[in-house]
């Protein structure tokens, strides 16, 4: 198996700590004296940057989130002087204001290896010809894997997104043999290219996919449409861009790298650091980032590590794909559930074609949790035969408890039953407030 | 005779199925025969009425969801005994009944709606047997 850094990408979990342990005492160190926020949150914690001695401690250094982004736009958060810093970043982001990130050139070279890593082990090396349909420009998709692919020596193709027509006609003409994109830009382009028929007339073999999130039946798809091996990146640009964590060959799960970066799960609601395997927020630290340094960084996607050792003899800890955010994530009798995980179940249930329209409705009785999903009735669903319907309500129960994890009462109600707010349904009633 | 027949699903709440009646009697849609097949969770209300078309219409502006579905229809006698001819038939030739309802026909008449597992087969069953098809009063 090739290695693009065979010595850090396989370091033994007492190296790995090591090393971690002294990035990190740096890491704080240079926040603490450079970073105004996250002084004034250690100071009102009592923390001194001596008092974290390694990876032990990190539970003790206060948290850091999207809203200070914001709150020290555009530069309150740069560790470095400007003189140092080679490039920007920026998202405007679905609410408020848009946040900035900047990189020195060591930061750029880090991203690059971080991503080259990724690009070696699923074998793109000089021979590739890499198509980048990832957004070029202030987002960091494009750039991010730019740089790695030619790290790697790969033949890049900068073609940005959009344009469709011409995205397969450069395919076809330049021979790429590798595609990034967003897998749902991927799955189109999929359907584009058998439209067109003109599959046979490409070289893809790889894809990499990210910067959204996407399912395991999705990857199905995509890899049967295009004829390739489709691999996933995650990274938000907050902690860095793409690759932060990254598939390997083995594609179960994604590597974080863990000599640039701390990974933490963590209860949302408690801020405690959960076990290894355990499900909550996904949180960074960067452990060699100058320009924007990032300590304990809620993320709010909800995820999961794989503490088992990889097969493909990297050390470093791998993610599973984020399920969902924390924003949307009910939490029904110790268990997290996500209305997107329902409406999977739904639109299985139904045949795939439409998912039907629903509402989760959670109270607290008698100190216990209920957990009802109403599914508004359709022409589609509807026979004239009990059984039948019987059937349909009962392989939705069966099926959301297998995917949850606990067992939901489904309710079939009238269509257009369910209450509306301008035009979208509105998918979760929670009555539990204030009931014990 | 294979007749057309409303299906409406009902979700368990009080109202829905005075709502429908109350919805076709005002449009003119004039039910025959009237069966409810009721569940803990939902129901099924199964209607033969003078206009189905109309009537499917009708519902379907309510917002319920409805479907138009084939059943039997049998015109017997309305003494003792009518019934029992109708399904000795259908048992002989290995047809299952699902449902069935009835309503008074005009003068000594019933009409039987009947779902089985082969409405076809029933069909010619029943014409073989000399069994009468509703007549229009009947179902008017
Ligand atoms: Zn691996």
């Amino acid at each position: 198996m090739p290695y693009f850094d065979e010595k850090n990408e396989t370091l033994s979990e007492e190296q790995l700590r090591k090393l971690q342990s002294e990035r990190l005492r740096e890491t704080v160190r240079r926040s603490y004296e450079n970073v105004e926020c996250f002084r004034r949150r250690m100071d009102e914690a009592g923390i001194r940057p001596e008092d974290v001695r390694g990876v032990e401690d990190l539970g003790k250094l206060p948290f850091s989130y999207k809203s200070d982004l914001r709150d020290y736009y555009p530069y309150g958060l740069f560790a470095v002087p400007m003189e140092q810093v080679v490039r920007l970043h920026a998202s405007s982001g679905t609410t408020g204001r848009r946040i900035v990130v900047g990189y020195t050139e060591n930061d750029l070279s880090m991203w690059e290896e971080c991503i080259a890593r990724m690009l070696t082990a699923i074998g793109v090396g000089k021979a590739d010809v890499v198509q980048i349909s990832f957004g070029y420009g202030l987002f960091t998709g494009g750039f991010g894997v730019h740089g790695g692919a030619q790290r790697v020596g790969a033949t890049v193709i900068p073609i940005s997104s959009g344009n469709t027509q011409n995205q397969i006609r450069t395919m076809i003409d330049f021979g790429a043999t590798v595609l990034c994109c967003t897998p749902s830009y991927a799955m189109y382009l999929a359907e584009e290219i058998e439209k067109l028929g003109v599959r046979d007339r490409l070289k893809l073999r790889v894809g990499v996919f990210g910067a959204e999130p996407w399912s395991e039946k999705m990857r199905a798809e995509i890899e049967a449409k295009l004829g390739i091996k489709a691999y996933d990146i995650y990274g938000l640009s907050e902690v860095m861009g793409p690759g932060v964590a990254c598939e390997c060959p083995e594609q179960s799960g994604m590597h974080v790298w863990e000599d640039h970066f701390l990974v933490e799960i963590i209860d949302p609601d408690t801020g405690r650091q959960l076990p290894p395997g355990e499900s909550g927020e996904l949180v960074f630290t960067s452990l060699t980032k100058e320009a924007f340094p990032v300590i304990r960084y809620r993320t709010r996607d909800v995820c999961r590590l794989i503490p088992e050792r990889c097969r493909c003899g990297r050390t470093h800890i791998r993610m599973a794909k984020p399920a969902g955010r924390t924003d949307d994530m009910l939490i029904i009798r110790g268990v997290n559930v996500f209305p997107s995980q329902i409406e999977e179940v739904l639109l299985a249930v139904s045949g795939g074609e439409i998912t039907p329209n629903y509402r989760i409705v959670v109270d607290r009785v008698n100190n216990t949790d209920t957990f009802e999903v109403e599914v508004e009735m359709s022409e589609s669903f509807f026979s004239d035969n009990v059984r039948m319907i019987e059937t349909f309500e009962r392989r939705i129960t069966e099926q959301l408890r297998s995917t949850l994890g606990i067992g939901a009462k489904v309710r079939l109600v009238n269509p257009n039953s369910l209450e509306r707010s301008e035009g979208k349904a509105k998918r979760v009633l929670d009555l539990r407030a204030g009931k014990i | 005779m294979v007749i057309k027949q409303l299906s409406v699903f009902l979700e368990n709440k009080p109202g829905y199925l005075l709502c429908a009646a109350d919805s076709l009697a005002k449009n003119g849609v004039n039910i025959r025969a009237l069966s409810l097949a009721d569940t803990a969770e939902f129901g099924i209300l199964r209607l033969i009425a003078d206009r189905p078309e109309e009537g499917r219409r009708v519902l379907s502006d309510l917002g319920l969801v409805v479907r138009l579905t084939d059943v039997l229809a049998v015109s017997m006698d309305d003494t003792p005994g009518g019934m029992l001819t109708v399904l000795s038939c259908l048992g002989e030739a290995g047809i299952n009944v699902e449902y069935m309802y009835a309503s008074s026909g005009s003068g000594r008449r019933a009409v039987m709606s009947l779902q089985t597992s082969d409405t076809a087969r029933a069909d010619a069953i029943l014409r073989e047997h000399g069994m009468a098809e509703p007549s229009p009063e009947d179902l008017a």
